[in-house]
């Protein structure tokens, strides 16, 4: 028999599920336009949760890190995405996605696998957060799997950013996250990520008319 | 003290070059900045003889002999590399593939890329040495776009996506790794992920949350490696990029993300107390070995070839890792070197190769010996070097590296063998063609700087026949270390 949870932990139980939700839902759409959008409900989602787990554990470099992740997550990079889309004036786009059930059920046995890699670690865990591993295992592999299913560049990057949220969800419910210096280097790695993202999609574009990942099929093992 | 001008010369270089790179005169300032850098780091080399391993900086910097010995090989290369490109990329300039904009860019991003793999080799963090292995991908990516035709932009792309999510993954494990410490050395400051400490403590450290972690730290820095089923991006970046890039993701990237997975496998043998990770080690760098010897076959671009066989050479010492011991991490050490040494050398001669032939495809190379024949003879002398031919160093690490196979795993010998003899089979009857024969191509515009192939090929040649005593008790101290 388990024993009762506490508020903070439902609490962060309901957020890590709305987490999972938001990914699945990210599998499914077409709009690259409401993909970003999503993408800056999962930064919000994981600013509520970092900073509920801060209030909770009494964690300083928590706050620091649920700030960045609200500059960073929920407004900058969005916010670049979009303009970027603007810029490059595909706003409306979206991508021809075969198949959704069949991307559902392999999402579904994805996340059944992440709880299952993930019990090992979440029985040694002692943070609040513990159990919520699985969930951001999940959340890894969904991005995963969106990556592989698509085939735009703005999409396999947000794929990218997607898998990056997961991480940092991982991070957060095994350890209180990792230390503020190494936060913040990952977090300039990402935002140069992206800046030079956005340059490829220039490239891309110059050189190919399009941002279709299709045509970028010419070198093969020959 | 030695250290901060070893990573500062770089990155303040990095600085210098973003503002004057587009000047006629950078390339020769880039050439004095790796020089210095050069000096720098055997200066720090001269240290760590004298005084053995040091920490600095709050312990987030560490060096030992297994490291200084890539810090040395690492700022050699970037020097030599400096050298070769300067009239490397004035002929490109010429030829209208690249304007000065562009050359500022490349200037500052390899400066910047030196600094990143200078703090990866350095650092005593793990999530530095993340930070520090991104931040050397993210340098390089636009390197390998800077001509902007199609194909680059296609290999740089394939370069990016899988080397991020590659790293990604290796995030994820660091993450593990730091979760396993924390328990034993608390969340304060930074000891849970320092690499000295967790050392310390590894034999403590909970081996399903280790092995976990390793898998994905495997993984993630193998992809950088070049390891099979993930090198996919490798071949592609080397054969798009301008030739010095080439020759510096091959001779020093791969040998970085090297470092990055047997610090890792220190730790993950210490804490699971099994010979697992070493095995792991050992089926990657098998299977690399094995299908890159077989994929030479298919190669009609002269720097995929070579790019090709660098995965070939990271399968080897990636498998001489995984058997460990004194013996096989000896090879491996040697090899790291003298494989880093030739394929720069190689690439040096085949990208003006290609410029003389103007083009990469091998069946249009021809007769270098009748147009240049320092080219000429640097691809062949290299080519021979690479493929093990005695007395050059390569043989020396590979009769090593098989020795130990058929000492303790026999199974493994023939694989390699056979590996081997394709390999050689497929590169000579490619090189020996374009090195001999007829043709009508013209002479280079500037003069090739290809004292750097010598210089190389000449170390190489003098690891094969006599390895000083200091330099072999030296491999034998850092080979002592990796266990």
């Amino acid at each position: 028999m388990m024993p009762p949870l506490n508020l903070v932990t439902q609490l962060l139980h309901v957020l890590a599920a709305g987490l999972l939700m938001i990914s699945f839902s990210m599998l499914a759409q077409r709009r690259t336009r409401r993909l970003i959008v999503l993408l800056a409900w999962q930064g919000v989602v994981l600013t509520a949760s970092t900073l509920l787990v801060a209030v909770t554990a009494h964690l300083q470099h928590l706050y620091y890190s649920a700030a960045l992740t609200l500059i960073e997550k929920v407004w900058l990079m969005p916010w670049i995405l979009l303009r970027l889309m603007r810029r490059l004036g595909i706003e409306g786009d979206s991508d021809p996605l075969v198949n959704i059930p069949t991307l559902m059920l392999v999402g579904l046995g994805l996340v059944i696998f992440a709880f299952g890699l993930a019990q090992p670690i979440s029985s040694l865990a002692t943070t609040v957060t513990r159990q919520t591993l699985g969930i951001a295992m999940a959340v890894i592999l969904l991005a995963f799997l969106m990556m592989i299913a698509r085939h735009k560049a703005v999409t396999q990057v947000i794929g990218f950013l997607a898998m990056e949220n997961g991480l940092f969800f991982a991070a957060t419910s095994t350890t209180y996250g990792m230390p503020m210096v190494v936060e913040l280097g990952i977090a300039l790695d990402l935002l140069v990520g992206v800046f030079i993202f956005g340059i490829f999609f220039f490239q891309i574009r110059e050189q190919f008319d399009s941002l279709d990942l299709h045509q970028l099929e010419a070198l093969k093992e020959d | 003290m030695e250290l901060a001008w070893v990573l500062g010369t770089p990155l303040f270089g990095a600085i210098v070059l973003a503002v004057f790179g587009a000047r006629r005169s950078a390339a020769e300032l880039n050439v004095v900045i790796s020089l210095a850098t050069l000096i720098a780091a055997a200066a720090l080399v001269l240290r760590i003889i004298g005084q053995g391993s040091m920490t600095v900086a709050h312990e987030q910097f560490f060096v030992d002999p297994f490291n200084v010995f890539l810090i040395a090989l690492t700022a050699l290369i970037g020097f030599t590399t400096a050298v070769f490109s300067r009239p490397y990329m004035r002929i490109e300039q010429d030829h209208g593939r690249l304007n000065a904009h562009r050359l500022r860019l490349y200037h500052s991003m390899y400066q910047l890329f030196m600094a990143a793999m200078l703090v990866a080799l350095s650092t005593n963090n793990m999530g530095l040495l993340w930070v520090a292995m991104e931040a050397a991908t993210l340098s390089t990516v636009l390197l390998v776009s800077l001509y902007r035709t199609r194909a680059s932009i296609e290999a740089a792309w394939k370069y990016f996506i899988l080397c991020g999510v590659g790293i990604a993954l290796a995030l994820f494990g660091t993450i593990l790794l730091y979760f396993a410490a924390e328990r034993l050395l608390g969340g304060e400051g930074m000891r849970a992920l320092l690499w000295t400490h967790l050392n310390a403590v590894k034999g403590q450290l909970d081996p399903t949350v280790i092995g976990l972690a390793f898998v994905f730290l495997l993984v993630g820095y193998g992809t950088k490696v070049g390891l099979a089923p993930l090198h996919n991006w490798l071949p592609d970046a080397h054969a798009e990029g301008p030739t010095p890039v080439s020759a510096v993701l091959s001779g020093l990237l791969l040998n970085v993300a090297m470092y990055a997975v047997v610090r890792c496998k220190i730790l993950a043998v210490g804490a699971m107390h099994s010979a697992l990770p070493g095995r792991m080690l050992m089926a990657f760098g098998l299977f690399s070995t094995v299908l890159a010897a077989f994929l030479l076959w298919r190669q009609r671009d002269i720097k995929r070839l070579f790019g090709y066989s660098s995965i070939e050479h990271m399968g080897i010492i990636t498998f001489a890792f995984g058997m460990g011991g004194p013996l096989a991490n000896f090879a491996a050490l040697l090899h790291m070197t003298v494989h880093s040494l030739t394929k720069s050398a190689i690439f040096f001669a085949a990208g003006h190769a290609s410029q003389i032939a103007g083009t990469q495809r091998i069946d249009g190379i021809r007769g270098l010996l009748t147009v240049s024949p320092t080219v000429g003879w640097g691809l062949m002398l290299g080519s021979l070097a690479i493929l093990g031919t005695p007395p050059f160093g390569v043989f020396t690490s590979e009769y090593m590296v098989l020795i130990t196979a058929m000492r303790d795993h026999p199974w493994a010998t023939p694989l390699l063998l056979v590996a081997l003899a394709v390999a050689f089979a497929a590169i000579f009857f490619k090189v020996q063609p374009m090195v001999f024969g007829e043709t009508d191509a013209q002479r280079l515009p500037h003069p090739p700087a290809l004292v750097p192939v010598f210089v190389h090929l000449s170390i190489v040649l003098m690891l094969g026949l006599y390895i000083p005593p200091a330099l072999a008790q030296w491999y034998r101290l850092a080979a002592s270390l990796i266990g």
